[in-house]
């Protein structure tokens, strides 16, 4: 058994500072399993949100040496052990206690995005029929377990906090899986550019970084929709054929 | 939205509480594009030692006007005004820079590495004001699509430029001969257009636009395509990048006699 130094935010929500915490790990251990201990062992007031620990439930994010990261799947052999391995809460998201955030943001966002609208039923029995060549692309996008470490890492909400104007790369991928899927009929373009702030994005790729399911958010998700509503409102020959075209 | 009065927000330019040395890509990347503008412009307004032989750089092709063997219409037109510099780089170097500058890749990262918007990820930046690609002048970036329209048109140019590097002039004719400039030319062409033709824009035009993509067979085929050269995007860009500006220099060195062109048969 090693000892190393746990460097965790806490706060009551106003304010608040780091607080070193010593504590033993050993071979395998994740960041929230120390957190778990120094909860158990030295600070059992410690606030931390958890509940899979398997990368899949998206409540343990928080940010491990500077970097938005699950604390259930950040191993204390990636980290360097021999200074102090900081633990602070998500930066995008106001603090409630210690390592947990509101993300209820989020929620809301979600309303604002016009829901899955199908076209009319390809059979009699009311079902449907897709190709899986079609249905792949937006696949990927359901990988998504919402921990919002790409609304973290976005340095639009980050750092620039335009909560009110941009919906952030999560919901963008979530826009994405809705208006590519074969068999959605919705429009949600002039959404995307009017109020959901596509144009904020600026392409640094931090929120395909931080993915914890390796979702191509950049390349597969939020490029497409940009160019989908370049065609919409940019492109002058995309607007003459569809001027004479009617599609 | 609250986030503005957490209190262990950043803030400060270059305030980040990550470890690692993420300074160094954006060092890396200001560097590599740096360099690459200054001898790129460099070399547009030399206006001479282009060409070595049947050899024409890609700076300078399609030379439209100039005094090279390789000039579409001849030698500068008088109407061109002796006050403006004239090169025949000048001319078309603007498609393949503008290309460059719109692109989807350099975009990310030139507004990381030279705007410091952000810094690198999770790194606090130098200004709290924040306009995004949502107003001018960025949202000139949309112009891309366009940009690789002529992009693709300069690839079948500089293809045209490597078979006529097949042909060696001397005083018994011209005989077919391939030289380690015929190489690089051909070189040059091929990460060219694994760069250009996995554009992200050229991939929605292919048929990224499309929702049920399997209707349309010959699409879908070029949507694959396209997707896998895009998924490596970032390699491409970075590979042409050097060997457009590596051409220049071979050509400009063999047509100062520093090089000699080896001739392979």
């Amino acid at each position: 058994m090693a000892q190393a130094t746990f460097r965790i935010w806490r706060s009551n929500g106003t304010g608040g500072a780091f607080q070193d915490f010593k504590t033993e790990v050993s071979e395998g251990m994740v960041v929230l399993d120390a957190v778990h201990k120094i909860q158990a062992e030295q600070a059992g007031d410690l606030a931390v949100r958890w509940n899979c620990k398997a990368g899949k439930c998206g409540s343990c994010s928080a940010e491990i040496n500077g970097m938005p990261r699950l604390m259930c799947m950040t191993r204390l052999n990636e980290l360097p052990m021999d200074e102090p391995v900081t633990v602070e809460p998500m930066h995008a998201f106001p603090g409630i206690k210690d390592l947990v955030t509101d993300v209820s943001w989020n929620y809301e966002v979600k309303k604002k995005i016009k829901k899955f609208k199908p076209r009319k039923p390809d059979a009699a029995d009311g079902t449907w029929r897709m190709q899986q060549a079609d249905v792949d692309r937006v696949q990927e996008f359901r990988k998504c377990i919402e921990c919002f470490l790409c609304q973290d890492v976005c340095h639009v909400l980050r750092e620039h906090d335009k909560h009110d104007e941009f919906i952030g790369p999560r919901y963008l991928v979530y826009t994405a899986a809705l208006e590519m899927h074969p068999l959605d009929t919705e429009d949600r373009l002039k959404d995307l550019k009017f109020d959901h702030g596509i144009g904020y994005c600026n392409i640094t790729t931090c929120c395909r970084q931080v993915c914890p399911e390796n979702i191509t958010i950049t390349e597969n998700a939020i490029i497409p929709l940009k160019e989908r509503v370049v065609d919409q409102y940019y492109d002058p020959l995309s607007m003459l054929f569809r001027m004479f075209t009617g599609k | 939205m609250a986030g503005a009065e957490v209190t262990w927000k950043n803030g400060k330019f270059g305030t980040t509480q990550r470890r690692d040395r993420w300074w160094v890509e954006s060092a890396l990347v200001f560097c590599g594009f740096t360099a690459f503008i200054i001898y790129a412009t460099w070399a547009a307004f030399q206006g001479k030692f282009y060409t070595h032989g049947p050899y024409l750089s890609p700076f300078y092709s399609p030379e439209i006007f100039g005094d090279s063997p390789h000039a579409i219409f001849g030698p500068k037109p008088g109407w061109i005004p002796d006050w403006i510099p004239f090169s025949p780089a000048l001319l078309i170097l603007w498609a393949p820079g503008l290309f460059r500058f719109t692109c989807y890749y350099y975009r990310g990262a030139y507004y990381k590495s030279h705007w410091s918007d952000p810094p690198a990820c999770a790194v606090g930046e130098p200004r709290n004001k924040y306009l995004g690609e949502n107003s001018f002048p960025l949202i000139m970036q949309n112009v891309h699509r366009y940009l690789m329209y002529i992009a693709i048109a300069f690839l079948f140019l500089l293809a045209w430029d490597v078979w006529k590097a097949m042909w060696f002039t001397d005083a018994t004719g011209t005989h077919f001969g391939i030289g380690l400039g015929t190489i690089i030319l051909a070189v040059n062409v091929c990460l060219l257009s694994s760069y250009a033709l996995g554009c992200h824009s050229l991939r929605h035009i292919v048929g990224g636009y499309l929702d049920s993509i399997s209707e349309h067979p010959v699409r879908h085929k070029a949507y694959e395509c396209v997707s896998c050269l895009n998924a490596s995007h970032k390699k491409w860009a970075w590979c042409s990048l050097f060997s457009v500006a590596f051409t220049d220099i071979y050509v400009r060195l063999c047509s100062m006699g520093i090089w000699s062109d080896w001739r392979i048969f």
